[in-house]
């Protein structure tokens, strides 16, 4: 559930070089667009269930097409999508967030044609030339991605440790007195007692960690392993011990979330999120960080 | 339905809920948590000769630096707590 606070794409904009909602610059003036956004790339994309989108311009999107492949863009301005200007949006959270909502608001729109691959955020062309030049010389690596992601979607699993891995709380650090001095000794070995337990428990938590990635990562034909999400950004207290990215043939959906399931009952003092499906960011092609793991049949 | 599950039902396969229209993709994007987004919109995608180039002049292309985005993620920091989240 998104509960961070959004401004609306118009509101909070205004006052910088940002989108005024139709490609309009402050004075009303239509703005000149010299940059091209870029979303995503297909084989072939079909134009006109995509014709009411609205992109992180506020523009319609159209295509570029080159070398058999066909790239997902909007016109854009520079005054707010060239290089100074994104460097100083990128730092604004409202910005941030809306654009990369309008971003993936256009990717899932179209990938639910068929096999896509998404563009990082923020990559920006001066022109269809420019565009169309960029997908003939990446097109080999366009269509091997395409390959690897045809019939499949991407699931997230994110993994907390429970309260249980800070043990000893159960235990006070206070206790009857020992014969001798005892009451500084007995909290020295209660002490002692609870930081070997809390390293067991979160060596325990690891291990599972470990053993639910290998037991979801069966079911998938890639997988890629996220950095755990900062505690400033989830606002959970729990500590998050797995953020991986699956990539499973599109009839494997449904049996993912029964295997979650499991892993929550088998797992008890861990909590498990699931979410999906999503277009295959994570299997776009940064192939030195993926893991190929073996399929079963 | 579970709540706990966090998957939004709307995005089971079409065919697994063939009676079911999928809802307006403009809402079902509001429901996506924003870090979870982020993992994937600046981590993940394609990624051009490992920087977007901007072009200044006969340059063909629109460049910033990664950099600028990591950054831009740290700042995250100042959005607070999602209470879904937090607790079991």
């Amino acid at each position: 559930m998104e509960t961070l606070s959004r401004a609306g794409r118009a509101g909070k904009s205004r006052g910088r070089a940002g989108r005024a909602g139709k490609s309009r610059g402050r004075a009303g003036r239509a703005v000149e667009p010299n940059g091209v956004w870029v979303y995503a790339i297909a084989e072939r994309v079909a134009m006109t269930p995509l014709g009411k989108l609205r992109g992180v311009g506020g523009g319609p999107v159209r295509t570029v097409a080159a070398a058999g492949l066909t790239a997902v863009v909007e016109d854009v301005g520079l005054a707010e999508f060239g290089a100074d200007a994104l460097r100083r949006n990128l730092e604004d959270l409202d910005w941030l967030e809306a654009t990369a909502r309008a971003h993936h608001r256009v990717i899932d729109a179209v990938a639910r044609q068929g096999p896509l691959v998404p563009m990082r955020l923020a990559t920006v062309y001066s022109g269809d030339e420019s565009t169309g030049a960029m997908l003939a010389e990446r097109s080999a690596d366009f269509r091997a991605a395409l390959a690897r992601i045809s019939g499949r979607k991407e699931w997230g699993v994110k993994a907390y440790a429970g309260r249980q891995s800070e043990p000893g709380t159960a235990g006070s650090t206070t206790g009857p007195a020992g014969p001798g001095g005892g009451a500084g000794a007995a909290y020295l070995q209660r002490r002692r007692d609870q930081l070997a337990s809390q390293k067991n428990a979160r060596r325990e938590t690891l291990a599972s960690a470990e053993i639910i990635h290998a037991e979801l990562s069966r079911h998938a034909t890639a997988t890629r392993v996220h950095p755990p999400q900062a505690q400033q950004l989830t606002g959970s207290k729990a500590p998050m011990i797995l953020n991986a990215a699956y990539l499973l043939d599109d009839e494997r959906g449904e049996d993912f979330a029964t295997v979650v399931a499991a892993l929550r009952e088998q797992h008890p003092g861990i909590r498990l999120e699931l979410t999906g499906p999503w277009p295959p960011y994570s299997f776009a092609g940064m192939a030195e960080r993926e893991e190929l793991s073996g399929i079963t049949a | 339905m579970e709540s706990r599950h966090e998957v939004e039902p709307a995005l089971v396969p079409t065919a697994v809920i063939k009676h079911r229209p999928p809802p307006e993709p403009a809402v079902r994007a509001e429901r996506i948590a924003l870090v979870d987004l982020l993992d994937r919109v600046l981590a993940g995608g394609v990624v051009v000769s490992g920087e977007v180039v901007l072009s200044i002049a006969d340059v063909d292309m629109v460049r910033i630096s990664l950099r600028a985005l990591v950054t831009s993620v740290s700042t995250l920091a100042r959005a607070g707590a999602d209470p879904e989240a937090s607790g079991q």
